[in-house]
């Protein structure tokens, strides 16, 4: 008799299309703290042998890590929670004022239905804080509209020489019932 | 105990030494005194000074140590600016880039502030830190017999290397390097990728 088959929770497919659309992008580095939100990605980043996956300490790190990329001939992705975004908000300068190139993707927390106070004030501040910094901000709150949002992120991080950050909204990455 | 050793180098001798033997590497400065010991030692297009993000040196240096495998990296730094970056000795180490040395002009205070004290003057041993981080080579130099004896660690031996050399604060002339950040951006970059800095 076949073994019975356990039916696993289907794994959503944006991370991955996520993923494709930063090698497509060119995308030789990627930093990141951890989020659950972007778990998928950095297992995708970590498993190619084309890029170099820095895990950091903290955010800001990897603002300092995206200028030494690029003054080495590297294009490079930075991933985050939205609480780290408030870590790197003095290393922005140094990326603005080298008009430097800068791709940002911060996964949102204290935004969409959050059950944890605690992270209310800096998801809602994280838009607001990016682009006091000059940063360029795309907020993106359907999968679908993912892929192509990372197309033109990195256009004008790339081509324009600009830092855009792309804030993937907790109505994509899913809130937690915090009764469960 | 370390720190009660005697500091008797000048941080611009130390800088000028080092980078004396620097052949094609390539150097980032961390802002302030490490910056303008690097310009005083004589300007580089090889040169990437930063005058601004404060803690980013280290980093700076480990994203083109990666994105530059075949290149000598040195990062010249000072030991407010590391301390204010301590935890990349972590990230650093893990990261292991064969090719990039941290050098630190420790003269423990905050050279651009009014001389206040750091934690190294008072027991903060940041070789030490970088050897628990992981670092395989790491050392700290108080003498110009032990600064020419680690030079070739310096620009040779299998990085991750960290190096702190302890300077005194005697005041040294201010010498000024290049400040617009998009020109020494664009300098460094074509010094490094050549036409392709501008794609």
């Amino acid at each position: 008799m076949a073994p019975t088959k356990q039916k696993k929770p289907k794994a959503p497919d944006w991370p991955d299309k996520l993923f494709r659309s930063l090698k497509e992008a060119g995308i030789a580095q990627v930093s990141y703290v951890p989020d659950a939100g972007h778990a998928q990605l950095i297992r995708s980043c970590h498993a190619d042998n084309h890029i170099k996956t820095t895990r950091l300490t903290t955010e800001e790190e990897g603002i300092a890590l995206a200028l030494g990329a690029w003054l080495g001939g590297d294009r490079s992705a930075l991933l985050m929670q939205s609480s780290g975004v408030g870590n790197c908000i003095n290393m922005l300068s140094i990326i603005q004022e080298t008009r430097s190139p800068l791709l940002m993707l911060v996964t949102m927390r204290g935004e969409w239905g959050e059950f944890n106070p605690w992270q209310i004030p800096m998801g809602q501040g994280t838009a607001k804080a990016l682009e006091d910094a000059g940063m360029i901000v795309y907020h993106v709150d359907r999968a679908e509209d993912l892929p192509e949002t990372i197309r033109a992120a990195s256009q004008i991080a790339f081509s324009a020489y600009r830092p855009v950050a792309v804030l993937i909204g907790q109505r994509i990455i899913g809130y937690k019932d915090w009764r469960k | 105990m370390a720190a009660s050793k005697k500091i008797a180098m000048n941080r611009r001798d130390v800088v000028s030494r080092i980078l004396k033997d620097r052949g094609d590497a390539l150097l980032v400065t961390g802002l302030g005194s490490a910056t303008w010991d690097a310009a005083a030692a004589g300007d580089h297009r090889n040169n990437f000074y930063l005058w601004g993000g404060m803690g980013g040196a280290a980093m700076t240096g480990l994203g083109l140590a990666r994105a530059q495998p075949d290149r000598r990296v040195i990062v010249l730094t000072g030991d407010g600016e590391m301390l204010m970056g301590i935890g990349a000795l972590a990230t650093v180490s893990v990261a292991a880039p064969a090719n990039l040395a941290i050098c630190v002009i420790d003269n423990q205070h905050y050279g651009e502030t009014g001389m206040q004290e750091t934690h190294t003057g008072h027991g903060v041993d940041l070789a030490g830190m970088a050897a628990a981080a992981g670092f395989g080579t790491t050392a700290t130099v108080w003498t110009k017999k032990e600064l020419e004896g680690v030079l070739p660690t310096l620009y040779d031996a299998k990085g991750p290397v960290f190096v702190a050399v302890k300077v005194g604060t005697d005041p040294v002339p201010m010498v000024l390097p290049l400040r617009d950040g998009t020109a020494i951006r664009a300098r460094f970059r074509e010094a490094v990728l050549g036409d392709r800095a501008y794609d």
